[in-house]
């Protein structure tokens, strides 16, 4: 099947700065693609456009087999956009809003229903500028499905919900997947993108660091399995010296990395032989957000540094 | 061009409108609080008094001679008896730099006593409709003193003294007449502009116009429903000032469909030049200040509130580059001299103008970042 979204070398250059400076990817019909970074690493100059509200630099791009700049039109009406600080006409009502949508698309959709669909019912005569930001966003959402799209492009759909209405857009964002459509999504929060995403691509500086399935990341990039518990930086010494792996402390946890089943069974016996008071002990692995933080720091140490001997 | 869509476009225009208590202020309150400043300013108040040529055809007769007094006790005019040959008194005011001039007719006073109607002549200069203005007013008000008190007894009786026009044209205009064409051309000119100035950088600044790109709604349709919203919205403001102009001041223009094609040709010009000014600024600060570089000169110097022709000459010439100029001596053409030719010169250079902003505007106005 032809890919949905299909991007290979994408430049977008403002000046001297690349926003975006080379980037490759797929996403398959019907998949959830998370786009994750940090501020400014360049997810809504990529998906604006995708959306074909920006023109490129350099590169090809196809969003359903067309270009997204000079096909924007027959382009428009098979996607949805909910933009990063969705804005819109002040004093219309949600209601008033999915009517004229409707119109400009020529579609038959029940108003009430979308805002069932995004809990945002209650709030169908209330005027735009009275609405929270999460509602805000919600009508965003429900705009951008009037059009019934094969592809929706939510650029950071839950920053700033509170923790009911993210979950609430989740329910969106998997029944729209459940009915076949194509999502590409960015956000800050990696949950979201481990929870809710096929395939993720971490972007810092306008370049794609890492990509692959949640847990393809963490395998390629997360580190071995740790044992925490909560004890005194001593113990963290204690360990290093007995047992010869690097332990680590902070914040009044001590961390020791596992390489192996024996391993958790060694450490732990030789905590409780060390006589320093310890308690509460947990195993983890790392998470995207690990992988995240780990790899940005990385890149930016990686920048200082070069940018020190130059 | 989809009609469905410039529907829709319409009706969320018209929401936002109605739910916004400063638009409607100014499309509705605004134009009687304007028609009430200047008509009281330039027509009821004159502060210095005009001086008024008289040609008393009935040789002093006492009762003329007590209209003339009267006339002065107004302190809107002051009367100046001469004697001039009455087929040369309209020129020969010309000649003498006089705006207005009063004709008492023979036998005033004998009709006067008898109960039997006569007309004083007024000559007015339609180019100083403010001097025009003041004498209509004191001549009326002394007139219908003089007709008061010669009530018939306990009958009411048809008033004997009454006004009859003369000038260069054949109606009496007062400067409200005037003052009328012009407010309506201030508020083509000014609603229009202000609000599509705004609109277009901050719908840029605040994605509304990306938003709108993402739809099938095309800017030409955006840009038609605008169009037509502001024609309506001048209707309304031109119905609202007719009707203030002739209630407060008895203004008597002439309401012809002749001036249909100026109401729809001027916020046709407008909103696509205030569409224009705002696009090829990059932000909402600078729009506004383009916005008022082209609007403030036309406000004043097209005949607003000043008819273009009391202006001295170099101000004339450049009264004629601007837009609305044609526009308000269109509707001068027919509301008050019913000049349809000249009127149709006007309407067609209106529109010619505005559909160089149209193309202009659709061209330089992107929804989308380049
Ligand atoms: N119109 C523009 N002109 C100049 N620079 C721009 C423009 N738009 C974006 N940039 C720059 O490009 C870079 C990438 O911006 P972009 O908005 O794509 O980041 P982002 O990943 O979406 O960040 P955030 O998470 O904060 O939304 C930033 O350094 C930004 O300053
Ligand atoms: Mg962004």
């Amino acid at each position: 099947m032809a890919a949905a979204v299909e991007v290979h070398d994408l430049q977008k250059r403002y000046g001297t700065l690349a926003a975006v400076d080379g980037i490759d990817f797929t996403v398959s019909p019907g998949t959830v693609f998370a786009f994750l970074g940090p501020n400014g690493a360049g997810k809504t100059t990529t998906t604006e456009i995708l959306e074909g509200l920006r023109n490129r630099t350099a590169g090809t791009v196809s969003v359903l087999g067309l270009d997204p700049w000079s096909q924007g039109v027959a382009l428009h009406r098979r996607i949805g956009v909910i933009p990063q600080d969705f804005r819109f006409f002040e004093k219309i009502t949600p209601k008033e809003a999915i009517e004229y949508y409707r119109t400009l698309f020529h579609t038959v959709r029940d108003p009430h229903a979308l805002l069932e669909r995004v809990e945002l019912a209650d709030k169908a005569n209330a005027r735009f500028e009275s609405l929270s930001g999460g509602q805000k966003q919600k009508l965003g959402l429900a705009l951008s499905l009037v059009n019934d799209p094969e592809i929706c492009f939510l650029d950071e759909p839950t920053t700033g919900l509170d923790p009911h209405a993210r979950r609430s857009i989740w329910a969106v964002i998997r029944a729209l997947r459940k009915e076949g459509r194509t999502v590409f999504l960015t956000t800050h929060y990696l949950e979201e993108a481990e929870l809710l995403a096929d395939r993720v691509a971490i972007i810092h500086h306008g370049r794609i660091i890492a990509s692959g399935t949640p847990n393809e990341i963490i395998e390629k990039y997360g580190g071995p399995e740790r044992l925490r518990v909560e004890a005194p930086p001593s113990l963290a010494s204690y360990l290093t010296t007995k047992l010869g792996i690097p332990a680590s402390a902070e914040d009044g946890r001590v961390e020791i990395e596992l390489h192996s089943k024996e391993d958790a069974l060694k450490v732990l016996s030789t905590i409780d032989a060390s006589g320093i008071p310890w308690h509460g002990f947990e195993t983890r692995h790392d998470t995207l957000e690990d992988v995240f933080v780990r790899l940005v720091g990385q890149m930016d140490e990686g920048a200082l540094r070069s940018e020190g001997s130059a | 061009m989809n009609p469905r869509r410039i529907g829709a476009d319409f009706r969320i225009t018209a929401l936002s409108y109605f739910r916004n208590p400063v638009a409607l202020f100014f499309s509705l309150i605004f134009p009687i609080i304007l028609i009430g400043l200047f008509g009281l300013i330039f027509s009821a108040t004159g502060t210095t008094a005009v001086n008024l040529a008289v040609l008393n055809e009935d040789h002093n007769s006492p009762e003329s001679v007590a209209f003339l007094h009267a006339l002065n006790e107004t302190k809107l005019v002051k009367v100046q008896v001469e004697s001039v040959a009455p087929s040369d008194f309209s020129s020969w005011l010309g000649q003498n730099d006089y705006p207005v001039g009063l004709v008492i007719p023979a036998g005033f006073q004998s009709n006067y006593t008898s109960h039997t109607s006569t007309n004083v002549t007024l000559f007015t200069d339609p180019q100083d409709a403010s001097a025009s203005g003041e004498v209509e007013f004191a001549v009326t008000g002394v007139a219908n003193q003089f007709n008061l008190d010669a009530a018939c007894g306990s009958t009411t009786c048809a008033p004997i003294i009454g006004i009859a026009g003369a000038s260069v044209g054949s109606a009496v205009y007062t400067y409200i007449d005037y003052l009328i064409p012009g407010l309506i051309g201030f508020s083509i000119l000014t609603s229009p502009m202000f609000s599509m100035v705004d609109i277009t950088s901050s719908y840029r600044k605040e994605g509304i116009f990306r938003e709108l790109s993402l739809t099938p709604l095309t800017r030409a349709e955006w840009l038609t429903s605008r169009i037509l919203w502001y024609t309506l919205l001048t209707f309304v403001t031109a119905g609202i000032m007719i009707g203030a102009g002739a209630y407060l001041f008895g203004a008597h223009v002439l309401i012809t469909a002749q001036l249909v094609p100026f109401l729809i040709a001027g916020p046709f010009l407008f909103v696509a030049l205030g569409m224009l000014a705002g696009s090829v600024a990059r932000t909402p600060e600078s729009a506004a200040l383009i916005g008022n570089i082209i609007t403030f000169p036309m406000m004043f110097l097209s005949g607003t509130f000043f008819p273009v022709s009391s202006f001295p000459s170099g101000l004339q010439e450049f009264a004629r580059i601007l837009p609305l100029y044609y526009v308000i001596d269109g509707m001068n053409q027919v509301m008050l001299f019913s000049n349809t030719a000249r009127a149709f010169t006007d309407v067609v250079v209106v529109l010619a103008i505005a559909l160089v902003f149209f193309v202009l505007s659709i061209r330089l106005f992107k929804w989308r970042d380049e």
